[in-house]
């Protein structure tokens, strides 16, 4: 399944989450708590100075790690082989899953947990590991949610179950899972711990994601608040860490600053419950650790970015707090998008991973209000990589329809006689359309607006009639 | 483990350099940075106030917290444990229990302590542990957090696997937050030294806000927490 989510057209998808009453209700309502809660734990904690500075220290720890991402790259995968750890570079997603499914074939797995990762999501890896005769565990109450349910996918980058509510996951657990409880958070959350208390225990591999690697020493750290990455990371014989090339920092000073940017950011807290930082060893001697530990850092098209305009969207944490203060995204939720990678970073991101011909019209999904630019934690200046986006979506690839429009609008504009006619037909020509003043229904490009807005009918008059009036007037 | 391995490299990371329009094999440099706004956070504050903050702190992640003394710990600590029902102690092999008195506390019968010659059983016993009792290595004021520096005595599974963590917490060990903590363990790196293989923050139990953004506490790991704050200066 990979990055991409469903197989209807952008518009049709867009069309399906406006007639979804309660994913509408369930995202405005989680957009307004974890927004206030960023609010309280940013702008509002006084206890940690001016948030504008924890931004800009974002912003300039991950320009430099960016523009010297090979040498980080080097510095990281030398330290973590010289404790021990297996490092595998991958090209592509494919790449990345058939070196973890030789992994698994050598350690003969046949049970693996798994802690949330994007990352795994975005190469399709429980599928990979399933063709092998895996049996893949999602560990994360949202993504134990969304498998059970016959692989739902994600709708939000941090609680990818957003869309949906208790009740249908009290009928999920019922119908897939001989659940016989409530539709209590705490009664659900309960049966999950003791679905995974054994499986955890059971399991040959341990599988993760990476919010950073520490180039210096060779380590990999995650934040979180179940315990589910721990139990993954503790117990199995063999880790696999998958983790996006560009997410490391040089050393653990720098690590510090984005831990902070990305729990404040992303789920208001001012630490998340857990950050677990595992670093390889020759000599490991623990009852309870890996014995075995593997890195696979992968490209997957974000070398695109390197070097060109889009190098900053590189930047990105992951916290989702573009998502939370996009008016678009509220209104038509994350599985319109297409893409396991959603709101504002995902219309930049999915483009650059994935292409214009896939996600190129997701640059549309977009007001361009920039609240997604002010919301980044390190400064992404996201709505102008929408707008250079479109640019080159327009260049490249070309939407026909808008095309011909402005190649028509240039014609009418070039010549004043063309364009006198036309300002003088408007009313002739859309009068059949018009309604008590305004188009409710319009036609071709027209339709895009009058389906969800009136359109104002064109007035009788024209602004050159006006002004030449006026100026007689005054004579 | 053995040793290491890693595959691809050059290629990979000569396309990197190729994109970046830069050159391969060359130093980075950490630049100065020209933000730092973590090393004015709590910067002056006394023992004492960051002792409260951290008290603060825990309290805000649903964490019990106990204020006491060297004198009064072995006590407090058998009032934390009877107030959470007794049963089944787990607890690192750790040289300042004795240190802070607590060895006719731990050599109880319930109080299982662990040690690696005697291997799985550990982990069988922490599963079934009311609690996982451990002293931390340093603990953050300004969020509630301790830190555990992992290694095969300091078992990863004493804070993870039982139904509660009771964390000693030495006065003398709360700093102002993450950014002294990392410093040291960069310190650490420069000097050649191996680094523990698990350096864990913990801030009280584990939750979930997973269903309708409700946070619900303990999922997968302890579902309640106590910081034991001792005075030790």
């Amino acid at each position: 399944m990979a990055m991409k989510i469903g197989e209807k057209p952008f518009f049709d998808r867009v069309d399906d989450a406006l007639e979804d009453g309660f994913m509408r209700n369930a995202m405005a309502k989680a957009q307004d708590g974890l927004r206030g809660r960023k609010l309280n734990a940013t702008v509002g904690d006084e206890q940690i100075g001016d948030w504008e500075e924890w931004r800009s220290a974002g912003e300039e720890i991950r320009r430099h790690t960016l523009e010297n991402l090979d040498f980080y790259l080097d510095q990281l995968s030398e330290n973590f082989a010289r404790q021990g750890g297996h490092v595998y570079f991958a090209e592509t997603a494919e790449d990345a899953t058939r070196y973890i499914q030789e992994v698994a074939k050598k350690k003969n797995a046949k049970k693996i947990t798994k802690a949330k990762s994007m990352v795994t999501e975005e190469i399709g890896l429980n599928e990979a590991l399933e063709e092998i005769g895996c049996e893949v565990y999602e560990t994360d109450l949202a993504e134990y949610i969304l498998q059970i349910d016959d692989h739902d996918r994600p709708s939000h980058i941090v609680v990818p179950s957003l869309h949906k509510n208790k009740e249908q996951i009290r009928d999920t657990f019922r119908d897939k899972a001989n659940y016989t409880g409530t539709s209590e958070p705490r009664e659900l959350t309960a049966f999950a711990r003791s679905q995974l208390r054994e499986t955890f225990m059971e399991a040959d591999i341990g599988v993760t994601g990476c919010n950073f690697a520490v180039a210096e020493s060779g380590t990999i750290s995650l934040v979180t608040n179940e315990g589910n990455a721990n139990m993954v990371t503790t117990f199995p014989e063999t880790q696999i860490t998958v983790m996006g090339m560009e997410r490391l920092v040089p050393t653990w000073n720098e690590l510090d600053v984005m831990i902070n940017l990305l729990s404040r950011s992303a789920v208001g807290q001012k630490i998340t419950t857990y950050v677990t930082n595992l670093t390889p060893q020759l000599e490991e001697d623990s009852i309870d650790a890996p014995k075995e530990f593997h890195l696979v850092i992968l490209d997957a098209g974000r070398s695109n970015a390197l070097g060109t305009e889009f190098q900053s969207a590189l930047h990105c944490i992951r916290c989702a707090a573009c998502v939370n203060v996009c008016p678009v995204y509220r209104h038509i939720g994350g599985h319109a998008y297409g893409s396991i990678y959603q709101g504002p970073i995902g219309a930049v991101l999915s483009p650059i991973l994935g292409g214009y011909e896939e996600y190129g019209e997701l640059p549309y999904a977009s007001s361009l209000c920039a609240a997604c630019t002010e919301a980044c934690p390190v400064k992404i200046p996201l709505h102008e990589h929408l707008i250079k986006h479109r640019e080159n979506y327009v260049e490249k690839i070309g939407m026909t329809g808008e095309k011909m429009a402005m190649k028509t609008f240039g014609i009418g504009v070039s010549s004043p006689a063309l364009f006198k006619l036309a300002v003088k037909g408007m009313p002739a020509v859309l009068g059949p359309l018009v309604k008590d003043n305004s188009i409710t229904s319009g036609p071709g490009p027209m339709k895009l607006w009058t389906s969800v807005r009136k359109f104002p009918a064109p007035g009788k008059d024209n602004f050159r009639n006006w002004f030449n009036d006026r100026a007689k007037g005054r004579e | 483990m053995t040793a290491g391995t890693i595959h691809n490299k050059d290629q990979f990371l000569n396309k990197i350099t190729s994109q970046l329009g830069s050159e391969r094999n060359r130093q980075a440099g950490l630049p100065e940075w020209q933000h730092r706004p973590q090393l004015d956070v709590f910067s002056g504050a006394s023992v004492n106030e960051l002792a409260a903050a951290f008290k603060k702190n825990s309290l805000e992640k649903s964490t019990f917290v106990v204020n006491t003394d060297r004198t009064n710990l072995a006590e407090a600590l058998q009032e934390v444990i009877k107030k959470y029902g007794g049963g089944q102690v787990v607890a690192s092999k750790d040289s300042r229990f004795g240190e802070f008195g607590l060895d006719a506390v731990l050599d109880n019968g319930e109080t299982h302590i662990w040690d690696i010659n005697r291997g799985l059983e550990n982990i069988e016993i922490a599963k079934k542990a009311n609690i996982g009792l451990f002293i931390s290595d340093a603990a953050l004021a300004e969020s509630g957090t301790i830190v555990q520096f992992n290694d095969k005595d300091i078992a990863r599974s004493i804070s993870l696997l039982p139904t509660v963590y009771v964390a000693i917490v030495p006065k003398s060990t709360i700093v102002p937050r993450m950014t002294q903590v990392v410093q040291a363990v960069h310190q650490s790196v420069e000097e050649g030294n191996n680094l523990a293989t698990c350096i864990n923050f913990i801030s009280g139990p584990s939750n979930s806000a997973d269903i309708e953004m409700n946070i619900v506490i303990g999922v997968h790991g302890p579902v309640e927490a106590v910081h034991v704050i001792v005075e030790d200066l």
